[in-house]
């Protein structure tokens, strides 16, 4: 019974509320406990802080004035653009599957869920890196994309250099690899809804795609989008890895243009810049969403 | 017992979970417009008759008919095919279950979680559907809560809630899977008024619980299963008054 240590000074409390016998003590002063290192902390980090603001504000090697002529230029603004075109296709295409993938693995069936965990197997384990170049590479591989009846005559055909142009490839590999991690987010939202929610719904007769659209994914939405968010961000980041293939995004950008004015530092703060401010609007939007989908949520 | 007029005819009810007989053969009827209540010990199967009623639950052998359809089959010669997806949804659209911890939608409101099937199973107008669900909640007592969310709700508001939106499909048939059994004492007598209600408005209702005042009170046949079996049946002046088998005996000596 540790609850009993502390009250006997709330029991005193009532007792001198009463009617004092002859003279009333002045009431007591609480005095919380000092806490002097915390202190000792506080001024050493202050410290800290303000030296390294000193040193961006003083030092003269970070080249502001650099900075804030590449900050806007039209290349940099373009390559943004670019940056932000990888991310939101990569996404889109990249949940879209993962979403399939996830209700593959939730299938009942056994050859279903094994092809989608044999996926999720392969693209999580080759790096992202590895894979774009490998899809840059696929005209190599297959000259000619046919389609048609599988086995038999093709219909139509395209070749494949045309079709996947560099851009196409660093959207098809961002995507496919973004896949594998939205199918097993989804999959772990979903799992998080309570299964008396889609008994529920089953008992009230509601149609199958009706159950998941309006009772299953509404739920679990709430625990899909941190995580989601946090590949959004990472995959918005993670588009620098596309420079290896020589496509105009913010990275490849600034590198191109620091190779000709040697100016590193300063147009590496500019490409640093831009992802945090990005980011940060990222995570603003976040904030939205998931009060959004927090209807009827305690907490 | 088998009447012509029996609205729920059980027969034959096999299920098991792996090595385990959940249910050895089960015969239930129930005529329309009465209440059967099923007593009996945890683990006796009562909630899994119940879920097989409505094919919630699978059955391994036997049949369920309710208004003389087969519930989850369709039968062709001496077989029975499961029925479509589909086709098992529109059959439990009239048959209403009310569950243990109510399974409310928690992200909908009160008045979205009764217009909800009615809109997209039965495919009502919007309007039709809002204003049944408003006359549902007055009914039930809580037409003020109509634009909270569950989770603001007491037990006993959320399970009112959970029974009138199996209301709002009218169904032909209400199955309760122990209404009351997840909810504080003080709470339990406004959920059985509302079901005492319905049995004198002459719905046909099976319930399962563990009320047996309730039971003597409302019930016109009163179900005691132990083991997978119905142990006995009849009115509950019989079944709890004059128990004929050991085992009903000793469950009531110990629930009373």
């Amino acid at each position: 019974m540790p609850l009993t240590t502390d009250p006997p000074a709330e029991r005193t409390a009532p007792e001198r509320a009463a009617p004092a016998p002859a003279d009333d003590p002045p009431p007591l002063k609480v005095v919380p406990v000092r806490h002097p290192w915390r202190w000792a902390a506080v001024a050493v980090t202050a410290v800290l802080i303000a030296q390294f603001v000193h040193g961006l504000v003083t030092n003269p090697a970070w080249e502001w004035e650099v900075f804030a002529q590449f900050f806007t230029a039209e290349t940099v603004l373009k390559a943004v653009w670019v940056t932000l075109q990888l991310t939101v296709y990569g996404t889109a295409l990249g949940f879209v599957l993962g979403v399939v993938l996830a209700f593959m693995r939730l299938s009942a069936s056994p050859f279903l869920r094994w092809v989608a965990f044999g996926y999720v197997w392969a693209f999580r384990s080759i790096p992202l890196i590895v894979q774009l170049l490998f899809w840059f590479n696929l005209a190599y591989l297959y000259k000619r994309l046919d389609f048609g009846i599988p086995f038999g005559p093709g219909f139509f055909h395209f070749d494949t250099m045309g079709l996947v142009g560099a851009m196409g490839a660093a959207v098809l590999g961002l995507a496919l690899h973004q896949a594998a991690y939205a199918a097993e987010i989804v999959r772990g939202g979903v799992l998080a809804v309570d299964a008396g929610q889609l008994e529920a719904a089953a008992a009230l007769g509601l149609p199958r795609l009706r159950q998941l659209r309006r009772i299953v994914l509404p739920q679990a939405m709430r625990s899909i989008l941190p995580n989601a968010t946090n590949e959004v961000i990472s995959l918005f980041k993670g588009t620098s890895i596309v420079s290896v293939m020589a496509i105009g995004e913010l990275f490849y950008q600034v590198q191109v243009i620091y190779g000709r004015n040697g100016r590193v530092v300063p147009l590496l703060m500019v490409a640093t810049a831009w992802y945090v401010l990005l980011t940060t609007v990222l995570s603003v939007l976040q904030h939205y969403v998931e009060r959004h989908f927090s209807k009827g949520a305690t907490r | 017992m088998s009447t012509p007029s029996a609205m729920v005819e059980a027969r034959g009810i096999h299920k098991s979970f792996g090595s385990l007989d959940v249910l050895k053969g089960v015969d239930l009827d129930v005529r329309a417009g009465e209440v059967t209540v099923v007593l009996g010990p945890s683990g006796s199967g009562k909630s899994t008759l119940l879920r097989t009623l409505n094919h919630l639950e699978k059955v391994d052998s036997g049949s369920v008919r309710v208004n003389g359809e087969l519930v989850g089959y369709r039968r062709s010669g001496n077989k029975l095919y499961e029925l479509r997806e589909r086709d098992i949804l529109k059959q439990r659209t009239k048959i209403g279950f009310v569950f243990q911890n109510f399974h409310l939608f928690p992200h909908l409101t009160v008045l979205e979680n009764l217009v909800e099937a009615p809109v997209a199973a039965l495919r009502r107008p919007k309007k039709d559907a809002v204003a049944g669900a408003r006359a549902l909640l007055d009914r039930v007592g809580l037409a003020d809560k109509a634009d909270a969310y569950p989770r603001t709700l007491s037990g006993g508001q959320q399970q009112r809630v959970a029974i009138a939106r199996a209301l709002a499909l009218e169904p032909e048939l209400l199955l309760f899977d122990e209404p009351t059994s997840a909810l504080d004492p003080e709470l339990v007598g406004e959920v059985l008024d509302v079901i005492k209600d319905l049995a004198h408005r002459g719905t046909t209702m099976i319930v399962v619980t563990h009320e047996i005042g309730f039971a003597r009170e409302v019930a016109d046949t009163v179900v005691f299963m132990d083991g997978g079996r119905i142990v006995e049946q009849g009115p509950p002046g019989q079944v709890l008054d004059h128990p004929r088998h050991e085992r009903t005996k000793s469950f009531l000596s110990k629930v009373l």
